[in-house]
């Protein structure tokens, strides 16, 4: 590695302070651990979002070869000030949540992937990111775009996010925000989550990130597609 | 009247089916129940279809013409039957009464409805059509709505709490977990959706009292059964499963115009119609589909069509009556509630999950030595009811 080159092409990094994990309990009665990872899991992470490069239901193959790319640049020093969340269930990875910091005063969302279905993980895990950038990392606002009618729906529904002007950097799709009175206005009936995690979930989640096998996934994202009756 | 025996059941799993066209999920459904009968070349006479808007909700209507051309059926006669969320239920008679009467010998009857193609508020606009223009729907009114107000009138007249509603959603969803048709497969816990501090936030309110969990989902699918003769059925050589009793009823439009809003009139008269042209009581029954849009509407139709006395059907449900394996099993398939509800496919596939029960065919969630069921499918709200009868024969 040519030391000098490297320093031009890996981008500085902002502190942040860490987010603190937290425990949801779900519709289940299962309990989700959100919590931040560092970039050495990427590895990990990746073998998750590898299944989904083909499944064109609801753009998860759009939003999982970004997510790759994006962890993978995070992994190999190409992204700034990237974070990321994820959501375990005793354990088994059911979610991956990422932001990338553009300026001490705004967040730019850029994915959210449930794994799980069907049990509001993808909205717990996107409330979790809003939460560690407004409250946490203090910012203004969140940019947000999305590739998926459904998310897109969920978030302008269920926040209200306000227009802006410009582009997302996840292209040129209209940009919205998440400002920190939208993100305390509705913080009561979307941000879930109780702190600290009890030590024996916590150390389960942090023992071992679960994969599910290729199988799994699918059948989770793509639900009765894949059984055998027809 | 000659008996109407159901000869074949198919359908095909409930959930959002992005890839598969309305005509075409009935196509299937038709062609499993076809198959199931073993019908062979034998030609089919007339086919009844149930939906409730494809024109709203897909812009196509003549559905019925378009399923019979994608079958080659022709030239069986066809025709698409209205009744909103009870059209399937309305298609089944229609078929009964097209055997019964000698009109048609092979009837095949399909219920089916592609929802999922408009958003989920639009869904619920197109659904709420069905309410009173003037009285009702400039108001704002939807099925959700009416479902909040009757849930607070109910239970502040018996005592029904949200615990019993949600016992209802864990009791269908447990059930919909063993069904493979069934559009929501997951168990959920009293803790998950009502108890637990931050519990809002997994089941929101939709219309007070009524939460997320107490709704069924907006489902894609479609159901299928094929009615024919006693003769033809025994030639066949499938278990003979026939419909003894059929009833139906109606109420007025709106539910305000109703002295009692809680009194669902047209169950109770459907009900009774449907057991007294089956020679039977209540008590005769051993499984039962109800409509369970929303929780409350199994605990109050199980009351209205006679199985329990006003304000103790939530008591049997404590007391875990209505489970697989309890005295009288409630929707062994789920229900609304978890098989889902695309509107014009539920009474079919309430008939087909009696057919598979009293057959001995359900699987995991047989009800044990199920000779006769019951069905109720709920129109509008509760403004047209339809009430079947099963009795498998030995």
């Amino acid at each position: 590695m040519d030391i000098e080159v490297e320093a031009y092409l890996r981008p500085p990094e902002m502190y942040m302070p860490p987010y603190p994990a937290k425990v949801i309990t779900l519709a289940t009665g299962g309990k989700l651990v959100i919590r931040q990872v560092t970039r050495d899991v990427v590895p990990t992470l990746l073998q998750a979002v590898k299944p989904t490069l083909e499944v064109e239901r609801d753009y998860y193959d759009i939003v999982g070869a970004r997510l790759y790319a994006e962890l993978l640049g995070w992994y190999r020093y190409r992204v700034r000030d990237e974070f990321c969340l994820v959501g375990q269930i005793e354990g088994l990875l059911v979610g991956i949540v990422n932001t990338r910091s553009f300026s001490p005063e705004v967040d730019i969302s850029l994915h959210t992937l449930a794994i799980e279905r069907g049990l509001r993980i993808g909205a717990h895990l996107f409330a979790a990111k809003m939460e560690y950038s407004i409250e946490y990392l203090g910012r203004k606002e969140v940019l947000i775009t999305a590739e998926s009618p459904i998310g897109f729906r969920r978030w302008m529904i269920e926040y209200g996010l306000e227009k802006r002007d410009g582009q997302h950097e996840l292209g040129g799709a209209t940009p919205f925000a998440l400002t920190r009175d939208l993100y305390f206005r509705n913080k009561d009936r979307l941000v879930a989550g109780e702190r600290p995690v009890p030590a024996d979930l916590m150390e389960v989640a942090e023992r071992e990130i679960i994969i599910a096998s290729e199988d799994d996934i699918l059948e989770k994202i793509l639900g009765a597609k894949r059984r055998l009756v027809q | 009247m000659r008996p109407v025996v159901v000869a074949g059941a198919g359908m095909i799993p409930f959930e959002r089916r992005d890839e598969d066209s309305l005509v075409g999920m009935m196509a299937v459904a038709g062609l499993n129940a076809m198959d199931d009968a073993g019908l062979g070349d034998r030609a089919v006479d007339a086919v009844y279809v149930g939906n409730m808007a494809s024109g709203l909700f897909n812009h196509q209507v003549s559905v019925a013409s378009a399923l019979v051309d994608r079958l080659s059926l022709m030239p069986a006669a066809a025709d698409r039957i209205e009744n909103g969320p009870a059209s399937g239920g309305s298609a089944i008679k229609n078929g009964f009464l097209a055997v019964a009467s000698g009109y048609a010998d092979i009837v095949l009857v399909v219920g089916g409805e592609k929802m999922r193609e408009v958003i989920g508020p639009k869904a619920t606009d197109i659904v709420a059509a069905m309410t009173h223009p003037s009285a009702e729907y400039i108001y704002g009114v939807t099925l959700p709505a009416l479902a909040g107000l009757f849930t607070r009138l109910y239970m502040e007249k018996y005592g029904v709490t949200r615990e019993h509603l949600t016992m209802v959603a864990i009791k269908n969803q447990e059930n919909g977990l063993l069904n493979p048709y069934a559009h929501i497969r997951m168990k959920i816990t009293m803790e998950g959706v009502l108890t637990h501090p931050q519990a809002h936030i997994n089941s929101p309110i939709v219309a007070d009292p009524l939460h997320l969990y107490d709704c069924c989902p907006v489902s894609d699918g479609a159901a299928a059964v094929l009615l024919t003769t006693e003769e033809i059925a025994k030639e066949l050589n499938k278990p003979i499963v026939t419909i003894d009793g059929v009833g139906q009823a109606t109420d007025t439009h709106t539910l305000q115009e109703r002295s009692d809003p809680t009194d669902l009139k047209a169950v109770t008269v459907a009900s009774e119609r449907a057991f007294s042209m089956a020679g039977l009581k209540p008590k005769d029954v051993d499984v039962a589909e109800l409509h369970d849009a929303f929780t409350i509407l199994e605990i109050a139709e199980s009351e209205h069509a006679g199985f329990f006395p006003k304000g103790e059907g939530a008591k049997a449900l404590e007391a875990g009556e209505t489970r697989i394996g309890g005295k009288l099993p409630i929707n062994p398939s789920g229900g609304l509630k978890a098989r889902g509800h695309p509107v014009g496919a539920t009474g079919v596939a309430q008939a087909v999950e009696l057919v598979w029960q009293l057959r001995g065919e359900a699987g995991d969630r047989q009800v044990k030595k199920a000779t006769t069921g019951f069905s109720l499918n709920f129109g509008g709200f509760g403004n047209n009811v339809l009430a079947f009868v099963l009795r498998r024969k030995s």
